[in-house]
Order: structure tokens, then sequence, then C-alpha cells
């Protein structure tokens, strides 16, 4: 397993195919990321956050360097990882309350 | 901060010729030349020249990382005033109408006011590529109201609008210096809005990664210095590293020369070679040697062995439309937006 996420591999991204799919796919992608109703910096800043959630290290890799190229800076960043971290503990802690529910029923 | 030189460390970097066979080594799927001429310019020649930018020597007060002139406190070469008189000749033979001075700190140089002056009494516009910092020594003290009595536009070096950023590259203590020389140039009118004094900022990216897209940069400085500060400037420069000297040296030892190299060729744009600034500036060093540009100039790549290569041979019709003199390090000026000594090229 340890030839797994090699931070070479990332620029072959583009060869997975097939290439009319994958053409597809960079045409959407890149749509996404275009300057919208929010700027460039704020989608990066959500991709980075996303990148922590799915624990993908290419994506990690990628978007920290895009942060840092659409001039987010360190506390930013660090705040935005912390965004991602929050909703994962609070989603597992809300289901306490599915814990909760669950012991209601069968407690006497 | 580095701490000194690459020269003083007689570290193996500090030959230029180490660092070209450094990035001439580097896999590039494309050569510089081979994208320039994708984007119609085979060869890359300049066009008419618009400015002469005189480095004046190499000493400056600070060691920051990404230095590409390697420039410190134990650097020696000073321009003569020979030399300097041979650039005035140029000007009274032709109509180049702005003169960039640069360094090295150029305030440092002995004869600076007196190379101001002659520029100014022709009726030539002065840019001063100015550290900050300089201006807050005692014996600089009065520079400021020399620059302003002189109408000296000043391209100031400033990494970030936080301190933390800003020492990292140039050294402890350099942000809070900085920020008070800004104060002391906006109270002399510097950089206040409808001001004919210009203040202009310049910033490097603080690592192995190219600059953000320069107008919303400069709409966020402007309200950053302006909120935490109380600091004015006219325009913000974005200008991406070069991969040469300090910075070459920086990317070697955190391991992202390969990296950056691919990325500054990644971001090849070739609308970004018809406006480079090679094209329209000469580059004039500290002993009269000329050059495509500053960088080349610390590469030790004069112009083109054809045409004209001493300040005191100038002959116009000669120099323009030289082939300019390329290596791998011209990627760091056609990446992304582009970059050249005024910022981003779009």
């Amino acid at each position: 397993m340890s030839d797994y996420y090699r931070s070479e591999d990332l620029p072959k991204f583009g060869n997975v195919g097939p290439d009319a799919l994958m053409e597809k796919f960079f045409a959407w992608y890149n749509a996404v990321f275009a300057e919208g109703a929010l700027t460039e910096r704020e989608k990066a800043l959500i991709a980075l956050a996303v990148a922590h959630s799915v624990q993908c290290p290419y994506c990690i890799d990628a978007y920290s360097t895009t942060c840092l190229e659409k001039g987010a800076n360190d506390e930013q960043m660090s705040e935005a990882v912390h965004v991602a971290a929050a909703i994962r503990g609070g989603s597992s802690l809300v289901h306490g309350v599915q814990m909760k529910n669950h012991v209601h029923r069968l407690s006497m | 901060m580095a701490g000194s030189t690459l020269r003083k460390r007689q570290a193996a970097l500090a030959d230029a010729r180490r660092q070209l066979a450094r990035l001439g080594e580097i896999p590039l799927a494309r050569s510089f030349d081979a994208c320039a001429e994708s984007a119609g310019h085979a060869p890359l020649r300049s066009a008419r020249i618009q400015v002469l930018q005189i480095n004046v020597g190499k000493r400056c007060n600070q060691v920051c990382h990404h230095c590409h002139v390697d420039a410190g406190p134990d650097r020696t070469e000073v321009m003569s005033r020979e030399v300097m008189e041979q650039c005035l000749r140029v000007l009274d033979q032709t109509d180049i109408q702005t003169v960039d001075i640069t360094g090295g700190a150029p305030e440092l140089h002995p004869d600076f006011r007196w190379l101001v002056g002659e520029v100014r009494a022709r009726g030539r516009h002065v840019m001063d590529r100015c550290n900050l910092t300089i201006l807050a020594l005692p014996n600089y003290a009065d520079l400021p109201e020399f620059l302003a009595e002189h109408e000296v536009e000043i391209v100031a070096s400033l990494p970030y609008y936080l301190a933390r950023r800003t020492d990292a590259q140039r050294g402890d203590g350099v942000f809070a210096g900085s920020i008070e020389v800004l104060r002391r140039l906006n109270a002399i009118g510097y950089g206040r809005a409808g001001s004919r004094l210009r203040l202009n900022l310049v910033t490097n990216p603080v690592g192995a990664f190219l600059p953000p897209k320069q107008a919303p940069l400069e709409l966020e400085w402007k309200r950053e210095l302006s909120r935490r500060h109380g600091i004015e400037f006219h325009s913000l420069y974005t200008i991406t590293n070069m991969p040469i000297s300090r910075f070459l040296e920086f990317l070697e030892t955190s391991g992202n020369t390969e990296l950056y190299m691919q990325r500054l060729l990644d971001a090849f744009n070739p609308n970004a070679v018809e406006a480079l600034m090679c094209r329209t500036t000469l580059s004039v060093g500290w002993d009269g040697v000329l050059y495509d540009c500053d960088f080349n100039q610390m590469l030790d790549l004069p112009v083109d062995a054809r045409f004209p290569r001493h300040i005191r041979d100038f002959d116009r019709a000669a120099l323009e439309g030289r082939p300019i003199v390329t290596a791998p390090h011209c990627f760091g000026c056609t990446a992304g937006a582009g970059s050249s000594c005024g910022g981003a090229i779009q």
C-alpha cells in the first residue's frame, strides 16, 4: 500500500480516461471553480475544507497551493480546516440524539 | 531570515553558472524558447527601449530570503560615477522617459541623490525600488523629503499586510519598520489619493507558489492596510519569485525546485509574452554591462554578444530588436498573469 498517494501521481489525474469523459469532467470542474457568486478564494477554501473532510491527500496538497495562490493566509486556511473538523465532529455528536431516542424507546 | 548572502557563505549557488546548470538539468517538457515561439515570438526580441533600469550596486541593509540579487551588507559592488555619467549621456541622446533605479538598496549608494538630481534635471521620470527600512536608518532620515522634492516614484517591497509573513521573508522586525516608514511617507503626501507623489507596493509570494490575482489583491491590501495601520498607497504590484539566487537556494533546501519549475511551465501564459519587461527595458549593471533584465544581470547573462554590451557603447538602433537571452528562469515572467517589475502583465 506504500505506493498510494505519491505526489508525483497527482499530475496523472488527467490520464485516468476515457478521454471523452475526462474532458467533460474537467470542463465542469473548471466551471465550478471559476469566479461566480463566490470568489475563487472562497471556493478554494471550501475545497480545502472538503478535502480534509474526505481525507484526500491529493486534494489537500492541491488546494493548499491553490489557497495560497488565491491570496488566502495561514489563519484563513486553518479556520477552513476547523470548519471541516467541526462538521465531522458535530455530525458524530448529533447522532447522540438517535442514541438517546433509541435508549428511550427501550428503557422503562 | 537567511542571515547572510550566498557570497558570504561561499555557497555553491553564489556562482551563477551553478544556478543555470541546476535549472538546465530539470526535465521540462518544453523549453522557454519553444513556448515563446508558440506565442508568436521566434525568437523573443526587444522592442523600443522605454525604461533604463540602473542597478547601482548589490549592497543592502536587509538579507531577504527570496532576493534574486543575493544582496546584503557584505556586498561591495558599487556603480562608479563614470558609469552613471555614461547612463546620463544615454538619456541626453534619447527620449527614454523612465529611469528605474534599483540595487541592493539603491539609496545606500553615495551618489544616489546626485544621480536622481541629474535624471530629474533632464525631465525624466525616476523610480526608486525601495526596501522601506533603509528610510528609517539615521543617515537617511531626510531621504523621504528629498524623494518628494524630486517627485520620485517609490516602488516599495512589502510581502504582506501582516507581520508574520513579511518577517518570514525579509527578517525579524522588518514589518514594523516598514509600517513606520509608510506612515512617514503618507505624512508628506506619498500614496495619498490624487497625490503626484506615487507610492506603489510590491509583493512577492512568501514561498514556492504563484502570486494571487493583482487587482482583487490590491483592493484587499488597501482595505487592510488602511483599517489596521491607517496607511494609503496607490498600486499593488504582484511579482513572481524568480527561481534564481537565494530563492533557488530556498527551493533546493525545501525540495521544491522541480515542482516550482513545473508549476511555472504549467502556468505559461502566451498572452504575457508580448508585454514582457525585457522587451522594453534595458538593464545596466553596476559595472556598466548591459542586460535584457535584472534577472539576467544576476545570472551573468549580458545582452547577445553581437550587440553593444556596455553602456558606454550604447547604440539604440543596434540594441532595439535584439534577440533576448533566455533560460529556464524566464518562465517566472510568463506564469499566470505574467510578472514584471511593474507587477502582473495582464
